[in-house]
């Protein structure tokens, strides 16, 4: 017992240290996410299956031209942007949504939450933390798919309406998609995080982003549309408008900023409640 | 005799409760764990042990008292995981993530040196699987690698939740050497088992718990010391007459399978002394200490029996302490 090293006194100045490596938070959740090949893989699928879709949803355009009704044209030539990033955009968002629930959900089911908790115990910075790198990594994916896209689709379309990336409100829209994708996937993680269990949250989100949205528009009058128009997705959606619609309550920032707020409040109520329940 | 502790490593658990739709799993629960031993933390199974290792490390909340680490709560502790390490589930492993990334995202997040993951995972034998997926692994490996996560940040307290569990022979031995070299380090060491004979061959200090209730806190010897079963083996070609002499001076006989007796409620010396007044003539006196086993059926049987008495007696009785080890 003599030869035992003393190493108390280092041990109380690592209690007395405080304040949080948020550097350290970051690339573990980076190799958190890295290191299972089903979420590269679908991040991979998803630049390819949204450039895919813009190619074929704007060809098929093109081929029917002449039986689109003349409202339809107008809205292309008015915006033609919104044509051509918004095909692939509703496949992606969906991957979007289901890998946000996963980054959390999946902690949940396989245990890993409790090795995660014991080594960030305060809870918040890891879902900070996790946030974060999702977002900027879908921000960064979504923006390759979103470029990808409009370098795919406007020549296509080129016959019929010309387009090119300097024109107005092109670029914000192209930025605006990698925007939203990066909000969606916060909005996700946070369902996932109130949700936990990886089907119920993903049929959340996906209520939120397909099934509530049309169902606001069934309601007759102003009320609908008005409630159709602050929806998170609906709301956010705008930003990858080129301009404000004819029928666009708000403008895309306002849009965005609408949907900020709903990710915003879902994060303090999936925080407050991964603060107090049992792990 | 162990200079290298101090405060910071104590392990406190003050007047702890957890109630869980409103059943109390962990009742009025206190105890002290000290560093430079191993402690066995001790129970049947269900009597709240994983609970109380939960809500030490702040995975679970306590419904009131408290745990503290060195006088800290786990979660006051800026980098958890360099003054405490826990293995407290083996499947806390996400299948599809490689050990190395597990260990690795895990030391990231305490600022950690990446060449500590290699360490560990030397020190627990998975260097040629790290970059496996963790699916792929036996309930034995998954132990291993729940353990180097627990050791990832060189800890000053570990807390052992079944260690031993799913592993081979071999394994075991090597997990038994491991806590008791890392308490003569000077470590804090809390293991849990349900295993009475895991306990006696690694603890020297017991923290006895049943249905969420202190037991007996002491140490291994001392909880087999005060068990009344102590016995003594007396071999003598004069059995029938000293007999009749220790039943005289209160001594209680059964005769084993080979026709020696064993004797409670007298010690060796008191018999050896009646034997040499009456001049008969005696082979062998071996006092018998309790197993550790024996000692821990006869005291949890008892804290059944005050639990009835009590207040709340429509609670169910500690059935898994009749069975200790079914499930092993």
């Amino acid at each position: 017992m003599t030869a035992t090293v003393n190493l108390a006194p280092e041990s109380d100045t690592r209690l007395a240290r405080t304040g949080l490596d948020i550097g350290g938070l970051i690339r573990s959740e980076w190799t958190k996410i890295r290191s299972l090949r089903s979420s590269v893989a679908a991040l991979v699928l998803l630049v390819v299956l949204t450039v895919g879709f813009t190619a074929l949803f704007v060809a098929l355009t093109v081929h029917q031209w002449d039986t689109v009704d003349s409202v339809q044209k107008l809205t292309y030539q008015l915006d033609p942007t919104r044509l051509i990033l918004g095909a692939g955009f509703q496949l992606s968002q969906l991957a979007v949504c289901v890998l946000g629930v996963l980054v959390i959900s999946n902690e949940y089911s396989s245990g890993t939450i409790r090795a995660s908790l014991l080594a960030v115990p305060r809870r918040t910075p890891m879902l900070i933390a996790k946030a974060a790198v999702f977002a900027v990594l879908v921000f960064v994916v979504g923006e390759v798919a979103a470029f990808a896209s409009f370098v795919v689709g406007a020549p296509i379309l080129h016959s019929k309406v010309q387009v090119s990336i300097g024109d107005h409100g092109v670029l914000q829209a192209i930025v605006g998609a990698g925007l939203y994708g990066a909000v969606l996937g916060v909005f996700s993680i946070a369902i996932g995080a109130i949700v936990r269990h990886t089907a119920g949250a993903i049929t959340g989100v996906i209520a939120f982003v397909l099934v509530l949205a049309p169902l606001t528009q069934l309601i007759p009058g102003s009320i609908g549309d008005h409630i159709h128009a602050y929806l998170p997705t609906s709301a956010g959606q705008l930003m990858v408008n080129a301009r404000q619609g004819p029928k666009d309550l708000l403008t895309p920032w306002q849009g965005f900023g609408v949907m900020c707020l709903w990710t915003a409040a879902l994060m303090l109520v999936a925080n407050y409640l991964l603060r107090r329940r049992d792990a | 005799m162990i200079t290298s502790t101090g405060p910071s490593q104590l392990i406190e658990v003050r007047d702890l409760c957890k109630t869980y739709d409103d059943k109390m799993v962990i009742d009025h629960l206190s105890f002290t764990v000290q560093p430079g031993v191993v402690t066995g933390f001790l129970g049947p199974n269900g009597a709240g042990k994983s609970t109380t290792m939960r809500l030490i490390v702040g995975l679970d909340r306590p419904t009131s008292g408290e745990a503290t680490i060195g006088g800290v709560h786990y979660a006051d502790l800026p980098r958890p995981l360099r003054a405490v390490g826990a293995l407290l589930d083996a499947g806390a492993t996400h299948k599809g993530r490689s050990a190395y990334d597990h260990l690795l995202y895990l030391s990231q997040t305490q600022g950690i040196a990446r060449r500590r993951v290699d360490e560990v995972l030397d020190l627990v034998g998975l260097h040629d699987v790290a970059h496996q997926r963790a699916g792929s692994f036996s309930l034995g490996m998954g132990q291993r690698l729940g353990l180097a996560a627990a050791l990832i940040g060189d800890p000053r307290v570990l807390i052992l939740d079944e260690p031993v569990n799913g592993l081979d022979p071999d394994g075991i031995m090597w997990i038994r050497n491991l806590v008791i070299h890392l308490a003569g380090e000077g470590r804090t060491v809390l293991v849990s088992s349900h295993l009475m004979s895991e306990m006696a061959a690694t603890a020297t200090d017991l923290i006895v718990i049943g249905r969420g209730r202190l037991i007996a806190s002491c140490t291994t010897d001392e909880f087999i010391e005060r068990s009344s079963k102590r016995s003594v083996l007396v071999k003598s070609p004069d059995s029938v007459a000293l007999t009749d002499l220790i039943a005289a001076a209160g001594g209680h006989v059964d005769t084993d399978a080979e026709g020696d007796l064993i004797v409670r409620l007298l010690d060796a010396a008191h018999i050896g002394a009646l034997a040499s007044k009456a001049g008969l003539e005696l082979h062998e006196l071996t006092p018998q200490l309790a197993s550790l086993e024996d000692a821990f059926m006869e005291q949890t049987h008892t804290s059944t029996e005050f639990g009835g008495r009590d207040a709340n007696g429509d609670r169910p009785t500690v059935a898994a302490a009749t069975s200790p080890g079914a499930d092993a």
